[in-house]
This record gives C-alpha cells, structure tokens and sequence, in this order.
C-alpha cells in the first residue's frame, strides 16, 4: 500500500500526477499536460498533448499559432487520463475557459486551482465550491492588506476621472487577456457606450471573447485614431506599454492601472501610476480564506504568491497546511 | 476629513506639479474654515502631535493583528501608517457614524496623551474608511512625504485666491495654524494679517544669470558669491528667526545663532561654516560640502556645534531699528549695514568685502581665481537698486564662474518622471581607475538629468535603448560607449559613493558622439580638483 497522496508530486516546474504521468500547468514542454488557464505562466506551448477547456485550448492556439494534441474537456465533464486516474474541469471564476482541475485515484480527491477568484465576473463562469481532501491554492494576495473593493466602484473611478479630463485620453493598463475584457465588459454594464480605443496586442483577444458570447462594444484601435479622437477617450493598452514610447502619441494622458496590486501606494507610485484601481482576477485575501474554510478539505496546499501569511493563517484557525514553493508563476500585472 | 483624505490620495499618485497645484487650489476653495487652515498646516508639515507615535500606531495594531501577518504585511507595504489603514478591522457594528471633520480630528489629536491615544486614536479609526485612516496616522505621525513641499502648498494657495505668493510667504512664519487671519485676508477680502512685533519672513531679492558681455563697473559694484545658503535673520522684538531662500524656518537648525543679533533688523546674507576654502585663513569659511554636515536637522548635537561652527557674512539690511530699508538704494543700505557692523559680534558676524577692480576686464581676471577658493562667482548689484522681491531685469546678476569640465562615460539610465516618464533621461556616468586598456575599469562619478536639449534627449533615448545590455526595474545598464562632457560647479570627498567623491551641480555640456569611451577622463584626474 501506498502512502496517501504520493500520487500527487509538487515538482518546481509543476505538479506531477504519477500514475498516469501527466502534468498540471508545467513551465516546460512536456508529453502530456493538463493547462488550467491561458494565462502565459501557466499555460506554455510545445506540448505533446494538450488537456484543458475549448476555450483555454481556443486561447493557446490564438497565442501559439498551433493547435496539436489539443483535447478539449468541457465544464463538469470527466476524463481518464489512465493509471486510474480521472480528471474533471470545474469553473475557476479567473478568466475565460479557467478551471480549477479535480483528480480521482484510489478514493483520494485533489482540487488544483490554478489562478481562481470569487468575485462576480461577466466574461466568465463562477468559480464552483467543490469538496476534496487535498486543495491545493494559489496565494498571489495572500496578504491581509489585498482586500479588492467590489469592481463598480473602481469603474466609477475610472468614468469620474474621464468626466473631469475631457482633453485627455485616460490610458488604462490592463493585461491583454481576461483583465481588458473584464474592465471593458463592465464599463458596457455601467452605461459607457462610446468607442474604447485598444492598442493593437488587445484586438485578437477581445475578437476571441466576442467569438464565445462576450459583447464588448465599439472598440477601435488607436493606431487609426484620428487627431482628436483620443480626447475624452479611454484607452486599454498592456501594463508594458504605459510608460513606453508607444504611450506618447496620447493626448496629456491620465495613467490608470488596473490591478490588485494597486492596493498598496507604493506599488502603483513605482509604476507611475495615476489612478490606480484594484480590480483583480485573483481571488483576495478575504476569497482565500473564505475559499479554504467553503472548501474545508482535509489538507491545503499553497502553490505560489505570498504562502507564509497564507500558512499563517491556516496555522492560526487550526487547519493543516503545506507551501510548495513552485516556480515560475508570478503575476506582476494582475 | 474625508474631503482632506481624498486630497492626499490625489496628491499621492500626481506627477505633475500643475495638477498638484490644481488639486490643493481645488481643495481650500472648496473646503469649509477652519478645516482648510488645518489642512494647509498639514501639507507644510507645521503640526506636531507628540503623544503619537509609530510605536502608537503599532502598538494599536497588536492587539488586533496576529504579529506575524503584520510583520508580513508591513515588510511588503514598506510604510507602517499605509499597512495600519489597510489592516484595521472594520467594526462590526455598522451603525453610520459620521466622519469626523478635519478639525474635530486636529483637536482630538492635540487633546491626546500617551495614556489616552490608544483608545482614542482606536475610536477614530472605526469611524473612517482605510483612506482616512491613513491621512490621520500620517497627520499624527508627521512625516507626510507625499512629494508636497511647504512652497508648493503655498503656491498652491496663492492660486487658489488669486493673490501673490511673495506676499503669502511674507505672513506665514508670523501666522499659527489655522491661519484664520490668512485665509480671512486671501479668501474673503478681509484686511490684510497683522503682523506688528512678530518675527516674518521677506521674500528674497534674487539675481539673473549674466548674459550682457560687460557691465559698466561704475553703476554695478562687486561682490563674492559664496557658497554656503542664502539666509533672512530676523529678529522682531525678543524672538530671532533664520529662513532659508525657500522661506522655510531653519531656526532650530542653527541655535547658536538665535542670542546673536542685539537689535530689531532684517538681515540678508550667507550662511556658512568656519573653514579656510572661501575667503582665507582667518575667519574664513569652509566649502559646502563641510556645511552640509549641518543642514536638515532639527536636534544638533554639541560634537556638530563644535566641529562645524556657523556664522552668517553680510550681503544686506532691509530693516535695522524700526526703519525701512527696501526702497533705498542698494549703495544706501550698504553703508548702512557698514555702520551695523560693530554693533554686531565678530563670533556670528562678518561683511561680504566688496571686490574691487579699476576694469570689467580685471574684475574677469579676478573671477578667474575664484575657484581656488571655493566660491560660486562674483555678483553685480547696480548701486541703485532697490531690495525687491524675487528677481527683476538689470539690477542685480550673479557671475558664476565658467564650470569644470570633465569627460565621462554613460553607465546607466533611468526613466524620468512626469512628462519624461517615458524617457530615458537620468544618466549616471563614470570615469576610469585607470588605463582601460591595462585593466582600469569605469566607476560611477556622477548622475544628471538636464543640460540637453528635447531633440538631444529623444537621441539620447534611443541610444540607451539600442545600446542596452542589462535591465533593474526602471533603470537600464548600457554599453560603456558614449562619452559625455560633464559640466560640474565643484567635486568634493564623498564616502558614499564607491568612486570617493561627488560633483555639485553635475549637467551634461556637450554629448560626444565622436569621441571613444577609452578616451574618457581617469578618476585621478577629477580628484586633482577637489577643494574641501
């Protein structure tokens, strides 16, 4: 007999599911892998065969320009990956095609999270409580400082400060998937049907979300603006591009950022950041704690971000807890 | 408070030093009295609540934080007033309570002890969001840093009312906090403050660079141009005052000064150190860099008073023994300030000497060595000149000596701020230990932003871009290739830089393109002409 869990190994570049040598979110290529979302530090090409929703493998081939040895799972569907192993995709709420990943082997129930919040979000489906024994989170605001207001109040923010410059484009750095289209889809829910000028690494990703159900309205982008049509206007373009040469083409821009990192001065200040908003596709530090005590499994595992604050607090309300100490995922921009 | 929250939120994450103007303009139109004075005394940091401390603050935290998630958060928040606003509970019971007003929050502050901060302050900050939570602890705690200085609020509040700022400056350092009288003369056209028998600040009379190629010594008389700080000493009844050219009161800074002056007056002159670099042997001063030793303190130790010994030399009266001086000429309110002299202790006191020369052509001669005594220049006052605030054509010019010049090579960049946020355009440059071929390798001498025009920065940009071989965040490292012509008013010993030594006034003369990195100027070479 085997001890409990062996069949689960956390390995620097990613977690291994033995019996079926497969892989979760690996940072390298590998023969058979189970990708959780699309986001860059999760979800790399050149892999034998790709697991994953149709939307996140919809996702890989916009960014990888391939598509081979996709195997699309859907929502609550399950699969065998052999080696008694069963894997189901459930809604992980982050972005678009994200999920948690449930594994089955021998009665034991694991959840891996990759990136998941609870906060409503329109572009995507809600992140589902599921039970398990072992779940294993991540910790990117694992900080009882990163609280994220609820988003209609940053949105508020961000209309009021393009009321008050209406001489200026209010240039808005979000991350090109998920967050843009999230900002965007939310400005439509509060009113805001004027054109929202996009440089030019937005478009595909914004045509993509269209292309599964997400209305996003008129959006051009700013490389065929004309002189005056930037005034007043809003502009997303790629946290990089804020302070970069591209940015200088703008009308006296307003720099907003978009991210749950504004929470702290500081790191908004650094960034030179005027208006920063906190809205985030990670789940907080309140959704964390909250999600561990919904989920109440027997034992947490924390992937990456701040685990030691995390852990603290597992420590503190009496539950058992491990940090894996991966590598490679870190988000600067979320 | 919620009002005045706001304020330091914006002004936090602004840049630009017109927006910033905007928003405090904004603000004290738009806020009530006397909330708006408390709030003016905030931003030039002219409060002081010493029941509060940091140690409050987190002591106030313990018991309502698991130590280690707070040592966590602050390590990464990097401010303790920023992670205590963030990290305090929201109360449970979420009866509406109305914020207080800036005022209320001032005069609990003011009523607090050491016993009762904790319970007060905890009160307080149930009844605020984390954005007032923070503008209180930095309130209490002082130390705003939120890149405001005293003179930008006050420019700010000239704007606001449409009045000169000279004039602002000229009643604040007589006026306490709220300012009732201020605002009641700039806001609502009152009568103007009256400040008979206190100690106030005049704004200084400043000098244009020289551009005409001479000057008829006949109407211009001469003087040194020192290297120290520009300095008001005020004494008005029994109190003295010393503010510095920003109108900033540096009186505690410089306490051996403050029993010195045995008379009512106005004086104006430079602040300096006793030395021998400027002006001889004997009762000479020291340069600079050995002021510096003194400046920004606000407790100075009796080891400092004693090393670096401050005296003020002469420049001006603009008023002595209840009279006027300002609208005399400049050659009257010399000899005035003459026949003051002996009333005045040798100890504290001496004459700027006026520099003498039959010709414009000697006097440049002259200007010539003033470098090996550690002056800026020579200054040219028209005789005739009336003390008039800030600087006007014709009557007063500074002469400052040509720069050094030295040629260095770019290291690194970093982005600018504001409107140059997207440029490279910070340079830190360095010169050799020694013959770069046999092994002498670059070590960094000196940084600058400006001397170059928009079109030289946008190829300056480039290069930094294409010439990139390392990156640190904002900063970039380059290829050791393009040699600067650095233009440098004095180089001093320096133990914190690697390199021994740092260049005042440090601004790039020309950019060589044309010239190779090799040929760039040795360390050695630029430590030849330290003068400490």
């Amino acid at each position: 007999m085997t001890a409990p869990f062996s069949w689960v190994r956390p390995e620097p570049w990613g977690i291994h599911i033995a019996p079926a040598d497969v892989w979760i979110d690996p940072a390298r290529a590998v023969p058979k892998a189970l990708v959780t979302h699309g986001h860059a530090d999760h979800a790399r090409g050149g892999h034998g065969e790709t697991i994953a929703t149709p939307a996140t493998l919809a996702i890989m081939k916009l960014r990888y320009a391939t598509s081979d040895g996709a195997v699309p799972v859907e929502y609550g569907e399950s699969i065998g990956l052999g080696g008694g192993v069963t894997a189901t995709f459930l809604p992980a709420g982050h972005v678009l095609g994200s999920a948690q990943i449930l594994l089955e082997h021998a009665g034991e129930r694991v959840i891996i999270t990759g990136d998941y919040k609870r906060a409503p979000d329109p572009t995507c489906a809600p992140f589902a409580v599921t039970p398990c024994d072992i779940f294993i989170t991540e910790a990117t605001f694992g900080l009882p400082v990163f609280t994220h207001p609820p988003i209609e109040e940053e949105i508020g923010k961000l209309l009021a400060a393009r009321a008050a410059n209406p001489d200026s484009a209010i240039l808005l750095g979000a991350y090109a998937l998920g967050k843009a289209q999230r900002v965007i889809a939310e400005l439509r829910a509060a009113g805001h049907s004027d054109t929202i000028w996009l440089h030019g690494a937005m478009e595909k990703m914004c045509r993509l979300y269209e292309e599964h159900g997400i209305a996003l309205g008129d959006l051009k982008l700013v490389s065929d603006a004309g002189k005056d049509d930037l005034r007043g206007a809003i502009v997303i373009a790629p946290p990089a591009a804020l302070n970069d040469r591209w940015s200088r083409r703008l009308p006296n821009p307003v720099t907003a950022m978009a991210s749950g990192w504004m929470r702290v001065r500081g790191r908004a200040r650094q960034r030179g950041v005027e208006l920063p908003l906190v809205i985030s596709d990670h789940a907080d530090w309140n959704e964390l704690t909250r999600t561990i005590a919904d989920v109440n499994p027997q034992e947490t595992w924390i992937t990456h971000g701040r685990e030691e604050a995390l852990l603290r607090w597992c420590d503190l309300s009496q539950r058992r807890a491990r940090a894996l100490a991966l590598v490679g995922y870190e988000d600067e921009d979320d | 408070m919620e009002d005045f929250a706001a304020l330091l939120d914006a002004l936090v994450y602004t840049t630009s030093r017109n927006r910033k103007l905007a928003l405090i303009a904004d603000y004290l139109r738009a806020a009530p009295d006397p909330d708006r004075g408390w709030a003016m005394a905030a931003l030039t940091e002219s409060l002081d609540f010493p029941a509060v401390k940091s140690s409050t603050i987190k002591a106030l935290m313990m018991e309502r934080v698991d130590p280690l998630l707070w040592q966590l958060s602050r390590d990464f928040v990097g401010d303790t007033a920023e992670t205590a606003s963030l990290l305090w509970p929201e109360p449970q019971d979420a009866a509406p309570q109305p914020p207080a007003s800036l005022s209320d929050v001032v005069a609990q502050l003011s009523a607090l002890t050491r016993a009762s901060a904790p319970t007060q302050l905890a009160q307080l900050f149930d009844r605020l969001d984390a954005k007032g939570r923070f503008a209180v602890i930095k309130l209490a705690t002082g130390g705003m840093r939120i890149g405001v200085s005293a003179r930008l609020a006050k420019t700010g509040f000239a704007q606001a009312f449409d009045v000169n700022v000279e004039e602002v400056e000229e009643y604040w350092h007589a006026l306490t906090p709220p300012y009732a009288d201020l605002f009641a003369w700039a806001a609502k056209g009152g009568p103007a403050p009256d400040l008979a028998g206190k100690p106030r600040f005049r704004p200084f009379m400043l000098a244009h660079p020289l551009e005409e190629s001479s000057v008829d010594l006949g109407d211009y008389a001469t003087e040194w141009k020192w290297d120290g700080i520009r300095v008001q000493l005020v004494r008005a009844g029994d109190e003295t005052r010393i503010y510095s050219r920003s109108g900033d009161d540096i009186s505690a800074t410089f306490p051996e000064l403050l029993n010195q002056l045995p008379f009512e007056a106005v004086l104006d002159g430079e602040l300096l150190v006793r030395g021998s670099a400027q002006g001889g042997e004997t009762g000479g001063a020291a340069s600079f860099n050995a002021l510096q030793q003194r400046l920004g303190r606000k407790n100075v130790s009796a080891k400092l008073l004693r090393d670096y010994p401050a005296f003020v030399r002469l420049y001006d009266v603009l008023l002595a023994d209840g009279r006027d001086w300002r609208a005399h000429p400049w050659k009257l309110r010399r000899a005035t300030l003459e026949a003051l002299m002996p009333r005045l202790p040798a100890s504290h006191f001496d004459l700027s000497a006026l520099v003498e020369a039959p010709d414009f052509a000697s006097l440049a001669a002259i200007r010539e060595t003033a470098r090996d005594e550690a002056i800026e220049g020579l200054m040219l006052k028209h005789r005739e000149s009336p003390y008039v605030a800030g600087r006007k054509a014709a009557l007063w010019y500074k002469w400052k000596r040509d720069p050094l010049l030295v040629d260095c090579v770019l290291m690194y960049a970093q982005r600018g701020s504001g409107k140059r946020s997207s440029f490279y355009s910070d340079y830190t440059f360095g010169c050799w230990t020694g013959d770069p071929e046999a092994g002498g390798e670059l070590l960094p001498v000196g940084k600058a932003y400006s001397g170059f025009t928009d079109a030289e920065l946008k190829e300056l940009d480039r290069h930094v871009r294409q010439h990139t071989i390392a990156r640190f965040g904002p900063v970039r490292e380059v290829e050791r290739r393009l040699v600067f012509e650095v233009a440098f008013d004095s180089v001093h010993t320096s133990k914190r830089h690697k390199s021994g030594l740092a260049m005042r006034f440090p601004r790039i003369h020309r950019i060589r393109w044309d010239k190779p990195a090799h040929e760039a100027d040795r360390i050695a070479s630029l430590r030849a002409l330290i003068k400490d």
